[in-house]
């Protein structure tokens, strides 16, 4: 029954997703009031019918209704409590629905929050939100319904695969969706703009913070990703330029370029028509990654062929999408006002410079991703794209571009002094040069290029608090009155230099460990000690374990340092009978921002001992702690008064008329 | 028999992935075992780096140096013996493309097949740079506050003229 509700919901839905399409647009041409306010209603109760859809689907995977084909297909009924929620969209017709649950949740937050839009560009923006959201219900519906019955109901369901069976599937898709279809909004607002043909003032306030958001989550969501994938896949590597990765990679590029470009259209009006493309583009990307994930076209250009109804669903929604907005953009940008002027040194020159660099890392993984699918059927010839060309490739794009960014915040808008800013940042050159020459002392003068790493992980460092330190003039005004000026800064200010700087950190943590990681790998039996990077590493015991809904193999360690026990590491194989598939729980110490990394490999033939493989991984978690505080940055960012867009402004004014009357 | 089973293995378990939230990939892996290792550390080095670059056929863009299919230590054993057998990196390179083709090398050749390839991150770079130069360029001519016309001098000259009396 409640699936049935479920499944009742999600078409009912649809049909409100119908009427939104139509309605607000036609209100908006004919400036009728009541039609273009159809677009609020429609938008917040289609999100509720959406909420009872994934909803009932939930309660069927909590309850483990297995006479539903999808909860049969993907759980079981030992799986703990958290992975039968997260079974929810640890599949492919669930992620769908959690897909269109945040499309309309976003599409309500519009609607909510969208009071102060001017009421034409509201009503289009929903519309535009409510033909995505159509298209995908459409897709849902007719390829891949999660409320199919299967009847008679099996006993027991066939498990949740192994390797989602982890707290990861309960955060990262859920963010990395947010993220993702949150450029939607951006994607809407640029698309009603160009039917409009205008683009005023409250637009370029508006598309900001929205981009913002959708930024944030994909930035968490992504390192989410990247440390789930290092913890369990049990070999350290913590990204794969991997074609899945990729695919949720690109729209975090273009959405950075986009949020930089942004940024001098709401300050300085200019950049306009290449905003209202870079928000086309960006959501473009987070389309395509959805095909490149859902058809199955990565795993085999065959694979594809043999099943083809999904793939050729989204791919037509994709060509839809993308070149029903190019072409309307073709049609008329060229009818947009150009807007400000600015000379090629100044804060506009350098957002240009890493919208340029930015859009050409993003071309990079897009043609590096979809090149070999392109060759095989132009040619049908075979061949990889894998990680030795993105590091070639993407590598030294990233270097020029992370140079600029603490020359960035130090040139003055229109007009800047490059070679002022250049003085200013003394500070932050003298940081990278000691780090520089401090590596290549430690190293022996070895490793130039490291060398050359590090020295721009500092300079990143040091030189976005640079931006902070001199906007408070601590030197002229002395500390007091520094401290007071820095308090009173904008929070975006603090927002770009913890942008900035969580950069820094990344890039410091890729960096160190790159070059200094050190890599043990031998066969181990109990008693047995091995030393890396100045611990020493014994392996206590191994024994048998019953889990739920698996048996392991847990391998104990101790890590001593100078004769002292400083860890304990466990280490375990797990087996999961459901599934028959074995997984690798990696045994992990973190100490400082560095850990030690154990994973088990193959029992010899005796059983008498185990392949052990022991990494140190020097700074690794500064990689993901960079990335939290890039997240961080932006929410600051997003907090800053100036980006609540007319709120308070209307308030005061209400306000001031009370007082009147 | 085994390896049609690992086939099947991984084909499913693509296809489970394929239908997971993106960010997830490939199987665990365990990657190079202590039995297949040279003794000699500086062959094992180059055998280390060599593997790196070499994809294992039946996954999903995994190197076999992270790989634990069949197939990939397989291939590994093969690398390491070829470099026991005297052969540079390139002989070892040129040998396994011979056998497997150019789908073996996660780092495409440069010719002429994969210039779009590798000539994109230039291209991009170079046109997006022509363009941003001409655009802004441009509109700050375009902009520019023309010079007076003649006419438009005597008009100023006029009006001024007029005040003044």
């Amino acid at each position: 029954m409640i699936v049935e509700i479920g499944h009742f919901a999600l078409v009912l839905s649809l049909s409100v997703a119908l009427v939104q399409s139509v309605l607000p647009l036609i209100g908006a041409r004919t400036g009728d009031q009541r039609l273009m306010e159809t677009g609020t209603i429609a938008a917040t109760g289609g999100f509720v019918l959406i909420a009872i859809a994934f909803a009932s689907l939930m309660t069927s995977y909590v309850t483990s209704d297995f006479s539903v084909l999808n909860v049969f297909q993907n759980s079981n009924s030992q799986q703990p409590l958290l992975y039968k929620f997260t079974s929810t969209w640890g599949n492919h017709e669930g992620s769908m629905l959690l897909w269109v649950l945040i499309l309309a949740f976003f599409g309500s937050l519009v609607a909510l929050f969208g009071r102060d839009l001017p009421a034409t560009l509201k009503a289009n923006v929903l519309s535009v939100q409510a033909w995505i959201l159509t298209a995908f219900l459409f897709f849902i519906l007719l390829t891949s319904n999660p409320f199919e019955r299967l009847d008679p109901a099996p006993m027991e369901g066939q498990d949740l695969n192994p390797i989602l069976q982890d707290i990861g599937l309960a955060i990262h898709p859920p963010l990395l969706y947010l993220g993702y279809v949150g450029f939607s909004i951006a994607f809407s607002f640029a698309i009603a703009a160009l039917i409009d043909g205008r683009i005023d003032a409250a637009w370029a306030r508006w598309i900001r913070p929205w981009t913002l958001i959708a930024w944030i989550f994909l930035t968490l969501g992504i390192a989410m990703g990247s440390y789930w994938a290092y913890y369990e896949l049990g070999w350290g590597g913590w990204w794969f330029w991997d074609p899945v990765e990729n695919a949720s990679f690109m729209p975090w590029l273009a959405g950075t370029a986009l949020l930089h470009s942004a940024l001098v259209m709401e300050k300085r009006a200019a950049l306009k028509i290449w905003t209202i493309l870079l928000a086309i583009l960006t959501f473009s990307l987070s389309l395509l990654g959805t095909f490149l994930v859902r058809s199955g076209v990565l795993t085999s250009v065959h694979a594809f062929a043999t099943d083809p109804t999904r793939g050729v669903f989204i791919l037509c929604i994709l060509c839809l999408f993308i070149g029903g907005a190019l072409f309307l953009f073709a049609l008329r940008a060229q009818s947009l006002e150009g807007g400000g002027l600015f000379a090629p040194i100044s804060r506009e020159g350098a957002l240009v410079f890493n919208n340029l660099f930015l859009t050409t890392a993003a071309a990079t993984v897009l043609v590096g991703t979809l090149y070999p699918l392109f060759l095989e059927v132009v040619a049908g010839k075979k061949i990889s794209v894998g990680a030795p060309f993105f590091d070639l490739t993407f590598g030294p794009l990233m270097v020029p571009l992370l140079f600029a960014v603490p020359f960035g915040p130090l040139l003055g808008w229109k007009r800047g002094d490059l070679l002022g800013a250049a003085q200013r940042l003394y500070f932050a050159a003298g940081c990278a040069l000691a780090a520089l020459v401090c590596v290549l002392a430690f190293t022996g003068g070895t490793r130039v290029l490291t060398a050359f790493g590090f020295a721009l992980a500092f300079w990143l460092l040091a030189g976005s608090l640079t931006d902070l330190f001199l906007k408070a003039a601590f030197i002229k005004a002395g500390w007091r009155t520094g401290l007071s000026r820095l308090l009173g800064l904008p929070r975006s200010a603090f927002g770009t230099t913890l942008a900035h700087f969580g950069l820094g950190v990344t890039l410091l943590g890729i960096v160190s460990v790159s070059s200094f990681q050190q890599e043990v790998i031998t066969t181990m039996a109990p008693g047995k000690t091995i030393e890396i990077a100045g611990y020493t590493l014994s392996f206590d015991r191994i024994d048998q374990r019953a889990g739920p809904n698996f048996e392991a193999q847990a391998a104990t360690f101790s890590v001593r340092s100078g004769g002292v026990e400083v860890a304990r590491i466990e280490s375990s194989k797990r087996f999961f009978p459901a599934r028959q598939m074995t997984t690798t729980e990696s045994g992990i110490w973190t100490t400082w921002f560095s850990q030690l990394y154990l994973s088990l490999g193959d029992p010899s033939e005796d059983k008498q001992s185990i392949v052990v493989r022991a990494w140190w991984k020097p700074l690794v978690t500064l990689i993901w702690v960079g990335a939290l505080i890039m997240g961080i940055g932006g929410m600051v960012s997003l907090a800053d008064r100036r980006l609540r867009v007319g709120a308070p402004t209307r308030s005061r004014q209400r306000a001031a008329l009370a007082a009147g009357a | 028999m085994a390896v049609r089973r690992f086939f099947l293995l991984i084909a499913s378990l693509a296809l489970i992935l394929a239908a997971v939230p993106a960010g997830v990939v490939v199987t665990p892996a365990f990657a190079v075992n202590p039995d297949e290792m040279l003794a000699d550390p500086a062959l094992e080095a180059r055998a280390r780096k060599l593997s790196e670059g070499l994809r294992c056929l039946v996954c999903q863009n995994e190197s076999i140096d992270d790989s634990n299919a069949d197939l990939a230590r397989d291939l590994r054993l093969l690398v390491r013996q070829r470099i026991e057998a005297g052969d540079t990196d390139e002989e070892v390179i040129d040998y396994l493309v011979s056998r497997y083709g150019e789908f073996v090398l996660l780092r495409p050749r440069f010719d002429w097949a994969n210039l779009a390839l590798w000539a994109t991150p230039l291209v991009v770079l170079l046109a997006g740079l022509v363009l941003a130069v001409v655009t802004v360029s441009g509109r700050r001519k375009r902009k520019a506050p023309a010079e007076l016309s003649s006419a438009e001098e005597a008009t100023i000259a006029r009006i001024t003229g007029e005040r003044r009396l």
